[in-house]
């Protein structure tokens, strides 16, 4: 029998983070929400969520001193997953905030979608969408291609490396949607709010 | 491709369903957390619950209720009604609902609008606008119910709560709320063709095809509707596949 190992979710003030909690609970995991240094140095796996501006969740991480544990992490092979804000803080800055360094585990930026005027897409991209599946990881076992998951984000990544790429979706424009590099995994999606699909990724991630 | 959404909506009164949803046998049918898992079960894309409880004294069950719902379903549900203070924002996102819709308070206070959406995040900021028709082609905003009119235009209104930081807008027509006569078509397109923000459709669905003039005609990024849905006239997936077949992209059932 597999022993059961938390799961630290890491609260810095952005969002709501309820429905991850529940949502990873719902497979008999116990977890950890909030920004104790010590609590989230002795969980198992690593949850970024977070809702909100760029700037504003670096401050927070910076604050609580999360900003290296996030890093440290990602280093040591502690196995680490980005929901939404969470995958864009990953990379090294975004056009949201110009000046602000992010976590920088992922080389590339974050950009905003084209203007409304020029895509006549509304912003922010919200609403079910659907990935395609770029390349096999134990985070994508049991979803199928095309699969449908749950967005709200005016802004997307734009990892330096292709190989990072897991999985795409269009809106006007092709962006990844699902990222992944050896422990370390992002989704720009909310998979707790994206009901079969979503679940399974998260049941993934647990079982790494 | 990003799909239209259908977005069943449930009044609520002092944590209780009011009418209830019909559509399946549920043990009670005034139980919002029986209602809202019917519901995801069926595929609805999202759920809005709006408080219709008169008393402010009731927000705790409000609360409790809301509580319940998130962790049952795994789809967003927004939650409306009686909303007044920053306070009362985040103690319902704190409870676990998505977004929360201001109505009349945000004509009372508009600057609740800018101040939520910096401190929460407009994603989670649903402005719900109630219009009567005044003439044709213009729009009147009302609030209590379409009981009280405003000195807002319904165009102008809902650029202004896009510029304060609304993330999307609920747009119900008075005229044809409880009428199953369709969606305000020339209201809905107007006010999704002046905006960057997704736009809801609401007020008067009794067709399928209502719902499919709200996506093609009327433009609106989700449709809403209730009484279809809760007495099992039409299920979520017959809406949904009456859609595809009309070529709107929806989310189907795998």
């Amino acid at each position: 029998m597999k022993t059961k190992k938390a799961i630290g979710i890491m609260d810095y003030g952005m969002g709501n983070l309820r429905s991850v909690a529940k949502a990873v609970e719902r497979f008999g995991e116990t977890t950890y929400v909030g920004d104790d240094l010590k609590k989230l140095a002795q969980v198992e796996k690593l949850i970024l969520p977070g809702v909100g501006a760029f700037g504003d969740a670096v401050c927070e991480l910076k604050k609580r001193n999360l900003f290296h544990l996030v890093r440290d992490a990602a280093k040591s092979g502690t196995p680490l997953l980005g929901i939404c804000l969470g995958l864009q803080l990953f990379f090294e800055r975004s056009q949201e905030s110009p000046g602000v360094k992010g976590l920088g585990i992922w080389k590339g930026s974050v950009v905003k979608f084209p203007s409304p005027e020029q895509s006549r897409l509304k912003i922010p991209h919200m609403g079910w969408n659907d990935v395609s599946l770029k390349r096999q990881s134990t985070i994508l076992a049991h979803v199928k291609e095309g699969s449908y998951f749950y967005f709200v984000h005016s802004y997307y990544a734009q990892p330096s490396e292709r190989k990072l790429i897991l999985g795409e979706t269009n809106y006007g424009i092709t962006f990844p949607s699902i990222l992944g590099s050896a422990t370390t995994f992002a989704v720009q999606f909310h998979p707790e709010k994206s009901q079969r699909a979503g679940l399974q990724i998260l049941k993934n991630f647990i079982g790494l | 491709m990003l799909t239209r959404r259908i977005i069943p909506c449930l009044d609520v009164n002092q944590g209780r369903v009011v009418k209830g949803v019909k559509f399946v046998n549920l043990k009670d049918a005034g139980d919002p957390v029986e209602c809202a898992k019917a519901y995801d079960r069926a595929g609805a894309d999202e759920l809005v619950f709006l408080d219709i409880t008169a008393s402010h004294e009731a927000r705790p069950t409000t609360l409790r209720m809301v509580e319940r719902v998130a962790e049952s379903v795994y789809i967003p549900f927004t939650v409306g009604g009686g909303i007044r203070t920053l306070a009362d924002i985040r103690a319902l996102l704190k409870a676990g609902c998505d977004k929360v819709s201001l109505n009349t308070s945000a004509i009372q206070d508009p600057q609740l609008i800018r101040k939520a959406s910096r401190r929460f995040g407009s994603q989670c900021i649903v402005v719900a606008i109630d219009a009567k028709q005044m003439s044709k082609n213009r729009w009147q905003v009302f609030t209590h119910g379409g009981r009280k009119p405003t000195k807002w235009d319904v165009v102008q209104w809902a650029k202004h709560v896009e510029k304060l930081g609304a993330g999307e807008i609920l747009l119900t027509s008075m005229d044809r709320d409880g009428t199953k006569n369709g969606y305000d078509i020339p209201l809905t397109r107007q006010v999704a063709q002046a905006l960057h923000i997704p736009v809801i459709a609401s007020g008067g669905v009794g067709s399928l095809d209502h719902l499919y003039e709200g996506c093609a005609k009327g433009q609106a990024s989700a449709v809403l509707a209730a009484s279809i849905f809760h007495f099992g006239k039409y299920t979520i997936q017959e809406a949904k596949k009456y859609l595809a077949k009309k070529g709107i992209k929806v989310r189907l059932k795998e």
